[in-house]
């Protein structure tokens, strides 16, 4: 079972593996130059106090968006 | 076989690049800023195998692009200085981000060499790393290292000078494809770039061409200015490609660069560079750590807690060694005093130079004592955590996660001080973001207005606590109110990506503290002493000269001469001090600044505020402490230490002109008007003299806007 969703939508501990990234200009390419490119796998480990921004595992190092951030980037997700 | 060697040393944020800088150095370097941006330029020497060495630190960066001044200033040191060599420094805990960059030089065409740092890590992570593999399939030298001791060091500059030695010739990229719909045209680009010699000064034709696809402002920028014929046929092939792009891919060239690169690093791992050895079941310390740091509730109960032991021993410790700086200074201006005759040149010393240099040396312990512990939490990677969980409050004022420790720092806490509040804004990597929080930090209560505003509710108010409370609260109130008025109008703009890595814990070195910090005051003394100094001897000046006319001053010495015959005693004492103290309000009174002080009376009347008060103000532009001495001046009290003021505030308490009105009026004013001068001269040097010459102008007039209506609404709020 698994579905795109955007990256904002996935709760913590959820795994899956990205798709699409659809930024643009310098947001698009910060979010690329961090590695986060298709068929890259992701984890969601951890939010906020306040649910924003979120923080993710992804080759082997941990990274930190802003929800609004997170909306550009697609993700297959695989159940946990 | 004996010339001398530079090296530049670049990587990611985080990945040890400083401490490998530390340890090859030592303490021979040099710090400076890139002409007209502040991003730091630290070099140092070092002597390997009997060869002299230059060792440029770069800044950290993910990537080369000309987003950030960062990234500019690094590619821009290795295209235009070309250093023999760069050392590329990976944590290799996360090989392929890190590689990412190292990617980007190779393309370059620069001689690059490979350090693979915390490889302690890498392996008690049960991982193994094929260097040699690594190193043949890039064609690179490859060294591992562990900066924190050194690890490697040697290793990885005999591999430098080596590989200098071997590649004296050119510089040879590295091609990588960028796939099917990228490659082709990209071949006609450089055939065009190659035929018309296109920038060719600056980076090979390939690397010039993939700028072009980019969309890189710099580079297209440049190539319009040496050729704009060439440029505009680039730029031409550029739009078509990104069309087709577009329509087929949905996608930028830009991206799919980006995408392919990572691609080529996937290949490389394919074959095997990374091997697990012991698969971890269990969370890593830092996952851990994170799971309770920043736990939805208990994290931000942590980070207060963490925020208000550093503020607490900064401004606690920092007092000791602030005293001692304090108390040399007091002994030094009683040894001028006393070896001096009285006059001009005695008041220049004491009250301008000594006052002044001690004025900013003062600074310097506390400076020193809040680095360390800023650098404690930036080496150790809390202070990305804190950001984290504090962007979506502060991005809602148009700031950014890292703008609450700069302002808490400034007095976000009573007591602070805007000085180091300012100086730890360059921990922040966007620039609006960072502006704003500038130009807001001084907003908060610094321990300078702490005295006005015990010495107001003292005089006014029944509770001094209270009135803390409020005007810590209040400056809080203005500063993210002011953030977010200047974010939506003179700063304006969609907020600087925030994406950011959370770093794993790690126990920072002693000696990269010690070394960050004595760069930090170092800079400030050298900096700031020199702007500061003059600026002192002008105020001083502005409040001696004229000073008291031939026929006031003989009035007041018939009065000590009427005095010492009919008095003798204690009396006569106390009767001679008056007339010193009302000398000294005369001259006040007469001076430049008592002149400013009686003309802005018109103006100022709408606040409530006298020329007594106007001067203190005035005066308090050099230093907030002086607007208590000044006052006491000014009220013919004489010097009244800014520490125990009672009678001047019994004084003040008196005096018809004074009601509850004006005090509040003054407290927003203190609060919100022009930062002081050191304040000041920190704030150009983290921006610019433009920005620092709008906080004075901005901030006075607002600071009068607001406590005019202060003034009038607490007068009809109390029946006046």
């Amino acid at each position: 079972m698994s579905e795109m969703m955007s990256l904002r939508e996935m709760k913590v501990n959820q795994k899956g593996v990205i798709r699409m990234v659809s930024g643009e200009g310098e947001l698009g390419r910060r979010i690329r130059d961090m590695g986060l490119v298709p068929n890259t796998d992701v984890m969601v480990i951890g939010k906020a106090p306040l649910k924003d921004p979120v923080a993710l595992r992804l080759r082997d190092f941990t990274l930190t968006l802003r929800n609004s951030e997170a909306d550009f980037i697609f993700v297959d997700s695989s159940e946990e | 076989m004996d010339q001398h060697l530079t090296l530049a040393l670049a990587g990611n944020p985080n990945c040890g690049k400083t401490t490998m800088y530390n340890a090859l150095t030592g303490a021979r370097q040099r710090v400076g800023n890139y002409p007209g941006v502040t991003v730091e330029h630290r070099e140092g020497d070092a002597h390997h195998n009997g060869r002299d060495l230059t060792i440029v630190d770069l800044p950290g960066t993910y990537s080369l692009t000309a987003y950030t001044p960062e990234e500019l200033v690094a590619r821009d040191y290795i295209v235009e200085r070309r250093p023999q060599a760069v050392v590329n420094i990976l944590d290799a805990t996360s090989l392929e981000r890190n590689l990412y960059l190292s990617l980007q030089f190779m393309e370059l065409g620069v001689p690059v060499v490979l350090a693979l740092n915390m490889m302690d890590a890498v392996r008690k992570q049960g991982k193994e790393i094929d260097t040699p593999l690594l190193s043949k399939l890039l064609g690179v030298p490859v060294v591992e290292t562990v900066a924190r001791i050194g690890g490697g060091k040697r290793e990885l500059l005999d591999a430098a000078i080596a590989y200098t030695a071997e590649k004296t010739g050119d510089w040879k990229p590295l091609t990588i494809s960028y796939g099917p719909d990228l490659d082709p045209v990209l071949q006609e680009m450089v055939a065009v770039i190659e035929k018309t010699g296109f920038l060719a000064e600056r980076a090979p034709s390939r690397w010039v061409a993939i700028k072009f696809l980019e969309n890189d402002e710099q580079l297209v920028k440049l190539g319009l200015q040496s050729d704009a014929e060439t440029s505009a046929t680039l730029s031409g092939m550029t739009a078509a490609v990104g069309r087709h792009c577009r329509s087929t891919l949905k996608i930028s060239p830009e991206s799919l660069i980006a995408d392919y690169r990572y691609g080529y690093i996937a290949s490389l791992m394919k074959e095997g560079v990374v091997r697990v050895i012991r698969p971890q079941a269990r969370l890593q310390f830092s996952d851990q750590l994170d799971r309770l740091l920043t736990q939805q509730f208990l994290g931000p109960a942590i980070m207060i807690g963490i925020l208000y032991a550093i503020f607490f021993v900064t401004f606690h410790l920092g007092a000791i060694p602030m005293g001692w700086v304090e108390n040399f200074f007091a002994w030094f201006s009683d040894v001028v005093s006393a070896t001096l005759p009285d006059g001009l040149v005695k008041s220049m010393l004491v009250d301008g130079i000594v006052g002044g240099v001690g004025g900013v040396l003062g600074f310097v312990p506390l400076i020193m004592v809040m680095f360390m512990m800023i650098s404690f939490l930036e080496d150790s990677g809390y202070m990305a955590r804190m950001a984290y969980m504090m962007d979506r409050v502060m991005r809602a004022f148009g700031l950014h996660g890292s703008s609450v420790m700069p302002l808490i720092v400034s007095g976000g806490i009573a007591g602070g001080c805007a000085v180091p509040g300012i100086m730890a804004t360059r921990t922040l990597r966007s620039p609006k973001e960072k502006l704003a929080t500038v130009l807001t930090a001084p907003f908060m209560s610094c321990g300078a207005k702490v005295p006005v505003i015990i010495l107001i509710s003292a005089a006014f108010f029944d509770n001094a606590a209270s009135v803390m409370f409020w005007t810590v609260l209040g400056g809080w109130i203005a500063a993210l109110l002011v953030a977010k008025l200047l974010r939506s109008t003179i700063i304006r703009g969609a907020s600087t990506p925030f994406v950011m890595e959370l770093p794993p814990y790690r126990m920072p070195t002693l000696k990269g503290l010690l070394i960050h910090t004595w760069e930090r005051s170092w800079s400030y003394v050298r900096k700031a002493g020199t702007v500061i100094l003059g600026i002192s001897i002008l105020i001083w000046a502005m409040m001696t000269f004229p000073g008291l006319s031939v026929d006031d001053m003989a009035a007041f010495d018939a009065q000590r001469t009427t005095a010492e015959a009919t008095l003798s005693g204690a009396e006569l004492t106390t009767h001679l001090v008056t007339i010193d103290n009302q000398a000294s309000q005369e001259a006040l009174r007469h001076s430049l600044a008592g002149k400013i002080g009686i003309a802005m009376e018109s103006v100022t009347k709408y606040a409530g505020f006298d020329w007594r008060t106007n001067i203190a103000l005035v005066g308090g532009f050099a230093a907030k402490e002086v607007i208590v001495s000044t006052l006491g001046t000014a009220y013919s009290l004489g010097e009244v230490d800014a520490e125990a003021a009672e009678g001047l505030s019994i004084r003040l308490a008196a005096d018809p002109s004074w009601n509850r009105a004006t005090a509040v009026a003054l407290l927003v004013f203190v609060m919100l008007y022009a930062p002081c001068l050191v304040t000041v001269v920190v704030i150009a040097r983290e921006t610019s003299w433009k920005w620092a010459t709008f906080s004075v102008i901005f901030n006075t007039g607002f600071a009068f806007t607001l406590s005019v209506i202060a003034f009038n609404l607490t007068r009809a709020l109390i029946g006046l």
